[in-house]
């Protein structure tokens, strides 16, 4: 079997483990929470009979390892349970949720991907005259400053003062592509603010790195310019680690949005996940938290996947 | 006569250096240097490292490597001064009229592209050919530099070629755009030397054949006087002497290029076996985890007390690997290695403290071989402490014995290995291996990276410290002039066997097997017409080419 081959199997392998770990880790997680499910619906006033009878009920008394097999054997069936405090379906409820936050993940990255490679390669072009300094000022104090701050403040200029684009990021399936994008504006742009630093960072110093190599040295004694030695000849060399980082930033899109999707009451996942730890709502806890761990081994497992492919002495061995 | 294709004037080149402890300052590195060059014709630039021979070369297509600006003189390339061009003039030059052959093709192909993609692109974005055109000259090309499968070889990646090969692909990178003027920048430094002579043949048969104007920088004289025309030597950015190669080599006149031309002074008499060698290496077959073949089959080589062992082959004939067996690095899967009358333990974690002591090893990089962080002091004075428990003034005492005993002294005691040259840190590491008082040290090319006058001086320094301290060398190195001037016993290694074994005076006198006869006939020598005649001579192609 070819190398890669093995190198691929042996990742995706990995990445599956790795799943199976996490989904472990939730469910013992949420398990060794304070406090008693029956207990929380019933409310204080409960009978001992009512409790005995909602935990059998909810098969709160099986082994753990019972229940642990049933609800990953659900999960893998796309069946993540029933919520307890509403009673329906999670993966009903869940809906249109996670599309929403995909919604919202995808133009974010749609836009602050290709403008911080863009960034970082102008950082390398005119590095350390004025265009560089000022493309890591602006792109660190965005970093610097708590999104959910952006966010108010952004929402106080554009939505308040100026009017441009509505405060409150609500879609539903009625509005247009159009309508949807004037909507997530202002959610995205804050986005855009907070993962544009890591990237056009990483790019700047992947590129940098390679560019102290000999075969650049060739290809400026070629006669090419600036920009055709950055382009053709660096930025080859440096697609693994800015995968990776761009991999990393949008795990961060799709999981770290809680906040953007609560100070612009955004109805993605990370809304109705901070919703249901308020109300202690187990099963709906670990349902949001197998899918987020999934997009993150997930993407991260693309990025180990691209390095590879990108690997010349791999793609052609001997 | 017309005009030279290539006509330097009072050529000044400056640098910023960055001293540690001392303000930045600017210093200059070439102090005004003029030649000419003709069309069709060869100029060696020989010299040390640090004699600005490089500089020169990037200098004529108006570059500087790093912090390096050209600050005065006049460069004349096709009747312009390319130093008075602006950017898009210089682009035009670089790539089109002039083009640079590099000492390490590894390093100088893009590993993410094809070869083919890399050898055309000059010629295609200078516009001196369209695509279509500069791909069948570049397989033209490589069929004239003796590349395998010439139609096909560009489609491979910089890794799948030999470095011999990657080397010749280099070349037809520089001959492709039809320039004027091609810089050779020791195009063959980095190969061995059975694949060497190949490589400098088809240069110079591809100069001949394209009639182009050639800078050649090297270090090495004997590999210039191959090539070149003419010769200028260099030394701290001056001229020593420019004149023709046959006055050059046959009438030096200045004293520095004398001393060049008959490098290795040292006459060192063979030691007859005593009685019970030092290291006896018994039937080692070795091969590294997780590969399917053996580098080492069945060696066995003995090293007598104070006496030394040269180990001689090419890269990949397995002499590196016999080191990491004998220090326990690579414990092997057969044989046994003896040592001052015991078995060793074939793993590293296995051995006492006292083997460590007595066995010591000096490496070929003394720039990565100590910590950067320490002083020459603490670094000598490890090894005392650790093998012997001295402190305070003992320690210092001993650390300045050995300091006078590699002819650096005192005062080097508190320096920095970045404020010593590259011999002055090979002592450094040689002090450090003799302060364990060992039995035995193994020198792994511990000259290969250093000039040649500096490298002589090292050898003799390591001879006259085997008379004081007794010790034993194993010396591994691919260069037969150092195994010529140092050894007792040698041992010719290829593809990981033992291909001749015995006395210096037995293993170097005829008859020979034929890779030895090939490994001794490849060693450049400093007489005009040797290239052809090796070429013509050979009973066996070399195995790296």
């Amino acid at each position: 079997m070819p190398l890669i081959i093995k190198l691929l199997a042996q990742r995706i392998a990995l990445g599956l483990i790795l799943l199976l770990l996490v989904s472990g880790l939730i469910f013992a997680g949420t398990m060794i929470l304070p406090g008693d499910v029956a207990q929380s619906i019933l409310g204080q006033s409960a009978t001992p009979e009512a409790l005995a009878n909602l935990r059998a009920e909810l098969g709160l008394n099986d082994p753990p390892l019972q229940r642990y097999i049933q609800w990953l054997g659900g999960a893998m069936t796309g069946d993540l349970g029933t919520a307890l405090t509403s009673g329906s379906d999670i993966t009903e409820s869940i809906g249109k949720r996670p599309s929403n936050t995909l919604f919202l993940a995808f133009w974010a990255a749609i836009i602050a991907v290709p403008l911080a490679i863009f960034l970082g390669l102008l950082a390398v072009r005119y590095k350390d005259r004025w265009p560089d300094k000022l493309i890591s000022a602006v792109t660190l104090a965005s970093i610097s400053i708590p999104e959910f701050l952006i966010g108010y403040v952004l929402m106080y200029l554009i939505a308040v003062k100026l009017r441009w684009f509505p405060s409150v990021a609500m879609i539903n399936d009625g509005m247009s592509l159009g309508e949807k994008l004037g909507a997530i504006a202002l959610p995205v742009t804050v986005l855009t603010l907070v993962v544009l630093a890591h990237m056009m960072r990483m790019t700047r110093a992947a590129i940098l790195n390679v560019m102290q190599s000999a075969y650049i040295e060739t290809a400026e004694l070629k006669g090419l310019n600036g920009f055709q030695v950055i382009f053709r000849h660096a930025f080859p060399n440096a697609i693994a680690p800015i995968v990776n980082v761009v991999m990393l930033n949008l795990a961060y899109l799709v999981v770290g949005v809680v906040v953007i999707e609560v100070v612009f009451v955004y109805p993605g996942m990370g809304q109705y996940l901070v919703d249901h730890v308020s109300k202690r709502d187990v099963p709906v806890v670990q349902a949001c938290g197998l899918i987020f761990a999934a997009v993150y081994i997930g993407l991260n497992m693309i990025a180990d996947i691209v390095a590879i492919l990108s690997n010349p002495r791999l793609r052609h061995p001997k | 006569m017309s005009d030279p294709q290539l006509k330097v004037r009072d050529l000044k080149i400056g640098a910023t250096v960055y001293p540690p402890g001392e303000k930045p300052h600017d210093i200059e590195i070439v102090h005004g240097v003029s030649f000419d060059l003709e069309k069709g014709k060869v100029l060696g630039l020989i010299g040390e490292s640090g004699a600005g021979k490089s500089t020169i070369g990037l200098a004529a297509m108006a570059y500087g490597r790093g912090g390096v600006k050209i600050t005065g003189g006049e460069v004349w390339i096709n009747g312009r001064d390319v130093l008075k061009s602006g950017t898009g003039d210089i682009r035009k030059l670089r790539g089109g009229e002039v083009t640079y052959v590099s000492q390490s093709a590894a390093a100088s192909f893009n590993p993410a592209k094809k070869i083919l993609d890399q050898v055309v692109e000059a010629a295609v974005e200078q516009k001196k050919f369209s695509r279509k055109d500069a791909e069948a000259r570049a397989k033209v090309l490589f069929d004239k530099l003796g590349l395998p499968d010439p139609e096909n070889i560009g489609d491979r990646f910089p890794h799948q070629v030999s470095g011999g090969q990657l080397q010749r692909c280099m070349t037809a990178l520089a001959l492709c755009p039809e320039p004027d003027l091609v810089v050779f920048d020791e195009p063959t430094t980095a190969l061995d030397v059975t694949t060497q002579i190949d490589v400098l043949m088809a240069i110079k048969e591809a100069i001949r054949e394209t009639g182009v104007a050639a800078l050649y920088i090297t270090h090495d004289l004997a590999v210039v006087a191959q090539v070149s025309d003419d010769i200028m030597v260099l030394r701290h950015g001056n001229t020593v002497e420019y004149g023709s190669v046959d006055q050059i080599i046959n009438d030096p006149q200045e004293e520095y290029t004398q001393a060049l031309v008959s490098v290795r002074s040292i006459e060192h008499e063979e030691k007859e076996p005593t009685a019970e060698p030092v290291l006896s290496v018994r039937n080692i077959t070795a091969r590294y985890k997780g590969t399917q073949f053996d580098v080492l089959h069945n060696v066995n080589v003995d090293l007598y007390p104070g006496q030394t062992l040269a180990v001689v082959g090419e890269s990949g004939s397995g002499k590196s690997t016999l080191a990491r067996v004998i220090t326990g690095l690579l414990p092997p899967r057969e044989g046994e290695i003896e040592f001052a009358g015991r078995v060793l333990s074939p793993d590293l974690d296995g051995r006492s403290r006292e083997d460590l002591r007595e066995l010591q090893m000096i490496y070929q990089m003394a720039d990565v071989a100590m910590n950067p962080r320490q002083t020459v002091g603490t670094i000598i004075g490890r090894p005392l402490e650790f093998y012997f428990g001295m402190k305070g003034a003992e320690k210092r005492k001993r650390i300045i014995e050995l300091l006078d005993e590699i002819e650096l002294g005192e005062g080097f005691i508190d320096r920095y290995p970045a404020e010593l040259s590259g011999g002055q840190k090979q002592r450094v590491c040689i002090a450090r291996a003799l302060a364990a008082k060992p039995k035995m040290i193994i020198c792994d090319e511990v000259t290969s990276a250093l000039d040649p006058l500096v490298a002589d001086g090292i050898l003799k320094l390591l001879l006259e410290l085997q008379k004081i301290e007794d010790v034993a060398f194993l010396f591994i190195t691919h260069d037969l002039a150092t195994v010529r001037a140092i050894s007792d016993n040698i041992a010719v290694m290829y593809q990981g066997k033992v291909q001749r074994y015995g006395g210096k005076t037995k293993v170097l006198s005829p008859p020979f097997d034929d890779y030895t006869d090939l490994l001794l006939s490849s060693v450049p020598e400093m007489r005009l017409g040797w290239l052809e005649e090796v070429i013509a001579n050979r009973k066996m192609e070399s195995a790296g080419n």
